[in-house]
């Protein structure tokens, strides 16, 4: 970055304040969360096993699922990226990392909390928690890199490289039960859970899609203002150095 | 300008390779297919005397009609079996978790011993991946109770 950057004219801050849409998008994911946690919590019955701590499956589950469609759009902006090199596919991809980030966080602690009063312990060194464990700290990893590199370009290209070696390791999270023996259950599917639990798991899984697109959208915005703002700084500096 | 292209077209290349290395990976056995995170019982015996005393998990099934439990000494004995008919007894101390009962999935972590006991320093609980809701005459929360009242606390 040795010249001064023309500012992309698409996205001036005016334009940026608008977010009507997307806030609208944002009432209706919470009351779609509200009303599948309703739905969930109070139809289904007490488990044969574990009797309400069951419900915990509402947010467990669709926490660990959304995580899994975050990275995968983190894998395909950073591929888009690399391959065109478009700004807006990396900060799309840093967007989806930092939400999946958190998903997948919010993943670990519930399971935590549900393992506790049934297995007996809050963490244990099986390949499920150990390999979703690496996939946070993978991201982790992802975020500190784009905080601490300056150059637009080569954040973008690291933290492109960084973003689909982390995203390789969602099918491994996800196959563990089945490749490994394990203490976390193997996927549940309709053959092996009650259709009162199931639509409730159902509704929770799209209503925390909804939330994870809203917030996906949101952080991409904020990325769009961060960026501008990064430019201006940038430009700012090129012109004093050249007046002096 | 064209730096900055070829720099792209390097990262490009060095993510393709990473890619394709870790596929590679994978798919052609370089993770051991063989981790485990328990033994069974059938494995546990098959090691001889090299099971013997040394840290390990032993995982399967409560034999129903084992568990012996002592809600004074806070004592538990039970037997731990696996689909091939093999056997094993645990002894472990303090109460288990609330989903133990006959016929669960447990993971024991602690020592075989030579007399034949596996000396228990951790007992977990394995929920299958099946939910069901209570059958009919079923009372969930008091058998959850009663899982809670067997512990002892």
């Amino acid at each position: 970055m040795s010249h001064a950057v023309p500012l992309e004219t698409e996205s001036p801050p005016a334009a940026v304040g608008v977010t009507r849409p997307i806030e609208w998008l944002g009432l209706v994911a919470l009351l779609a969360l509200v009303g599948a946690q309703l739905l969930g919590v109070l139809t289904s019955p007490p488990d044969r096993d574990m009797g309400h701590l069951q419900k915990i499956m509402y947010v467990h589950v669709p926490a660990a699922w959304n995580s899994f469609i975050a990275f995968f759009v983190v894998a395909i902006c950073s591929l888009l990226y690399l391959w065109k090199g478009q700004e807006r596919h990396d900060l799309l991809a840093a967007s989806a990392a930092e939400v999946g980030t958190v998903f997948t966080a919010l993943t670990l602690a519930l399971g935590s909390i549900w393992g506790r009063p049934t297995w007996g312990v809050w963490w244990t060194w099986d390949p499920r928690l150990t390999s979703t464990a690496v996939l946070l700290l993978i991201f982790v990893g992802y975020l500190a890199l784009r905080s601490f590199v300056e150059d637009a370009d080569r954040r973008a290209q690291w933290s492109a490289a960084v973003g689909l070696l982390g995203a390789l390791n969602v099918p491994i999270v996800y196959m563990s039960v089945k490749w490994w023996r394990t203490l976390h259950q193997m996927q549940s599917s309709p053959s092996t859970v009650d259709p009162e639990y199931v639509v409730g798991l159902r509704a929770n899984g799209i209503a925390v899609l909804l939330v994870l697109v809203y917030f996906i959208m949101k952080r991409y915005r904020a990325a769009r203002v961060e960026r501008l703002a990064e430019q201006l700084e940038e430009r700012a500096a090129l012109e004093g150095r050249d007046h002096a | 300008m064209s730096t900055a292209r070829g720099r792209r077209r390097s990262a490009l290349a060095v993510a393709a390779v990473i890619l394709l290395g870790a596929f590679g990976f994978l798919l052609y056995g370089g993770i051991d297919s063989n981790v485990v995170f328990f033994l069974t019982p059938q494995e546990l015996l098959e090691r001889g005397t090299a099971a013997y005393d040394v840290p390990v998990r032993l995982g399967g099934q409560v034999q129903p009609g084992s568990v012996k439990w002592d809600p004074e000494k806070l004592d538990l004995r039970f037997v731990v079996t696996d689909t091939g008919g093999e056997a094993v007894t645990v002894h472990s101390t303090g109460a288990p978790p609330q989903m133990f009962r006959d016929g669960m999935g447990v993971v024991v972590e602690g020592r075989y011993h030579r007399d034949g006991v596996f000396q228990s320093t951790g007992l977990m609980v394995k929920h299958s991946n099946e939910y069901r809701k209570p059958e009919h005459g079923d009372r969930p929360q008091e058998m959850y109770k009663s899982l809670t009242k067997g512990a002892g606390s």
